[in-house]
């Protein structure tokens, strides 16, 4: 799950880590009011979850009310990488003398959990990482204990002055606080600056969570916003389903997160394009069914939808019943090819049997008939 | 021969009086897996499908000598059920519980290790060594008994090409699913070397999907210490950045993980990757023919 930057700043704040005072606006008149309260400079930053708005013009200095309503009224409604600026965050500008990074994520790789941190902030760790790599420190810990030692090694270095070692080292100390008592993925400041008056202060905050902790975080849940989730997305996993909108016509209803990908894969193989994930999990409630065919149906594009299930804990008759009762329960004017192996497959087609469903055989052939069906032209010359 | 687990293997069932656990005891047991008892706290002096069920790990390890244990307890519990499997001397864990936290999995990755455990899982299907034993919850009869070796991150995937090879004619020794979550008790590079060992393995399947670089790091791995054929699988190639895919681990993001990275380290390492698992099997058919 991931937050805005405002809410980043105000976790960052409860953990004792310097942040710029800020307040939330919505109209470009809140904007302006914020910035009057301020009285200074003040910067006007989209708040969306989409990264690069810096480059999409999301993000303004500005040194009057009037300008900060100007620049609000801009950026209040664009679009950043299909996300619709909702909320501007009006902060008190800051004096920068010198822009450095520091992040604490998860490294899959080593099991551990990594910092990074680089005397060069501001701009796209990974372009640093890739252009001038020596300027990249990396230190990690395989426990939820703080690597003092290394830390402080890495601190003395970040503004390349020993003075800072102990206001950053502090700064990391909490951040790794947060990481480990939130249940984080990644927590980054980007830039950690170092003002003119000698301060140093997280200007920015990306802070992510790790969805299978959410359970014991109900505060977390709360920063959840909803303007920035895919409404269908929200509602599956409400369901017990996990779905994922793409760009295609032809929706996909499979058992298994690993069958799921290899079905849209499938699809696209065969020249036709899928138009969602959606797993409907191990257990075979005939619910689910009907939830899953009203979740993709609602992108409103498709015109065939394929049902791929293979039956271990999934048993196919129950997955035949929810598909029966689903027709029974809502519209679906799209021909629907339904292929089913395993557990109680017979007695699943079966009970399709005489119905207006395109039964098949195997995988390969449910993914043909399914392109054929959705007026598509079946590709075969992967199989050289 | 096959890997990690045979018909001697004796099981305990963590979970056994739940739903999930209960119903999964009897299809191993029904499988001839030597499923030796349980553990449900509270529930100690009970017996479900014929075998005992203890209040505690170390209680029931003393009284059946089980050397396996699989875990079927809710998220919450999982990490604490795992530990005290490893404490109660147990050397093949495999949980099969899905939604761990993964910071949780963290400290427990590195103390089984420390601790020389094999932990499969979590959040997998188990593992099976067809004709002789399962752990888990695959349905066994999709499997022969024969001589290919499963890798994979997925479950339904798996079976679906289990079906494949099986339809080919095509048995497996051990097939093992290692689970969908970042971090895992045992990764390809542990099990590689089990099947190059394992004198009736003649060629490894890996499947793997979207997300981190195991498959990559595997990739250079086979190439230096694997002298069997390997056959890989890939999914997730119409999966856009940044979203996951079910599988907690599935999720491509900063432009890395992709299905694409992982071909290409292993189209470089000399390991072939099939298109669709149709192709898989055939292809795995012919290099086992040579």
């Amino acid at each position: 799950m991931k937050i805005h930057e405002y809410q980043a700043k105000q976790l960052f704040q409860q953990a004792g880590i310097p942040v710029p005072t800020g307040v939330l606006a919505t109209t470009p008149d809140e904007a302006a009011a914020a910035a009057a309260k301020h009285g200074g400079i003040v910067a006007i930053k989209a708040q969306v979850h989409a990264g690069g708005r810096g480059k999409a013009g999301g993000i303004k200095v500005v040194k009057t009310p009037d300008d900060a309503r100007a620049a609000a009224a801009k950026i209040l409604g664009m679009d950043i990488k299909g996300s619709t600026v909702r909320k501007v965050w009006v902060e008190a500008g800051s004096s920068i003398a010198r822009e450095a990074y520091l992040s604490v994520m998860l490294d899959r790789s080593t099991r551990s959990i990594l910092f990074i941190a680089s005397a060069a902030g501001g701009i796209d760790i990974e372009e640093v990482a890739e252009k001038t790599p020596e300027k990249i420190l990396k230190f990690s810990t395989t426990s939820l204990t703080f690597p003092e030692a290394e830390a402080r090694a890495a601190a003395g270095q970040l503004f390349e002055d020993a003075a800072y070692t102990e206001s950053v080292l502090d700064i990391m100390r909490k951040l790794f606080a947060v990481f480990v008592e939130k249940d984080c993925s990644l927590v980054e400041i980007n830039p950690l600056v170092l003002t003119h008056d000698k301060k140093v202060i997280a200007l920015d905050g990306k802070v992510n969570f790790d969805d299978n902790a959410l359970f014991r975080h109900p505060d977390i849940e709360e920063l959840r916003d909803m303007g920035e989730e895919d409404p269908n997305e929200i509602l599956a996993k409400s369901k017990g389903l996990s779905y994922v909108q793409l760009d295609g016509d032809i929706g996909c209803m499979v058992n298994g997160a690993g069958l799921a990908m290899a079905t849209m894969d499938m699809v696209k193989l065969f020249g036709g394009q899928p138009a969602n994930f959606l797993d409907v999990g191990g257990s075979s409630n005939p619910e689910k069914v009907i939830h899953a065919f009203k979740i993709i149906l609602s992108k409103g594009n498709i015109k065939a939808v394929l049902i791929n299930i293979f039956g271990g804990i999934t048993r196919c008759d129950d997955i035949a019943r929810g598909i029966l009762e689903s027709f029974k329960q809502i519209t679906i004017d799209v021909p629907v090819v339904v292929r089913l192996t395993g557990t109680n497959a017979e007695q699943g087609l079966a009970l399709l049997e005489g119905s207006k469903l395109i039964p098949a055989a195997t995988f390969a052939d449910a993914v043909r008939k399914v392109i054929v069906a959705s007026g598509g032209t079946v590709v075969e010359e992967h199989n050289q | 021969m096959s890997i990690l687990l045979d018909q001697n293997t004796r099981v305990l069932v963590q979970g056994i009086t739940g739903r999930d656990g209960s119903f999964h005891a009897k299809q191993m047991i029904d499988y001839g897996t030597k499923v030796v008892g349980g553990v449900t706290p509270g529930k100690g002096g009970q017996s479900i499908h014929g075998v005992p069920v203890f209040n505690d790990m170390k209680e029931a390890v003393a009284a059946t000598k089980a050397d396996a244990s699989v875990i079927y307890v809710p998220a919450k519990f999982a990490p604490a059920a795992i530990m005290d499997a490893a404490h109660a001397g147990i050397k093949l864990i495999i949980a099969i519980t899905e939604g761990i936290p993964v910071l949780d999995m963290l400290e427990v990755y590195h103390e089984v290790r420390r601790l020389g455990i094999t932990l499969i899982g979590p959040n997998c299907p188990g593992l099976i060594s067809p004709g002789k034993a399962k752990i888990g919850i695959m349905p066994g009869s999709i499997h022969l008994p024969g001589r290919v070796g499963v890798i994979s991150r997925s479950g339904t995937l798996t079976y679906e090409i289990v079906y494949a090879l099986t339809n080919l004619g095509l048995g497996q020794s051990t097939c093992v699913g290692i689970g969908g979550d970042p971090i895992v008790g045992t990764g390809p590079m542990d099990l590689l070397p089990l099947f190059e060992k394992d004198p009736d393995t003649d060629g490894i399947v890996l499947i793997g999907e979207i997300g981190g670089d195991e498959e990559e790091r595997t990739a250079e791995f086979i190439r230096q210490h694997i002298t069997k054929p390997v056959f890989a699988f890939i999914v997730g190639h119409t999966a856009p950045e940044g979203k996951r895919m079910g599988h907690a681990g599935a999720i491509v993001s900063g432009g890395s993980g992709t299905a694409g990275s992982k071909i290409k380290a292993f189209s470089h390492a000399g390991v072939p990757v099939a298109n669709t698992i149709d192709q898989l099997a055939a292809i795995t058919q012919m290099g086992l023919k040579k």
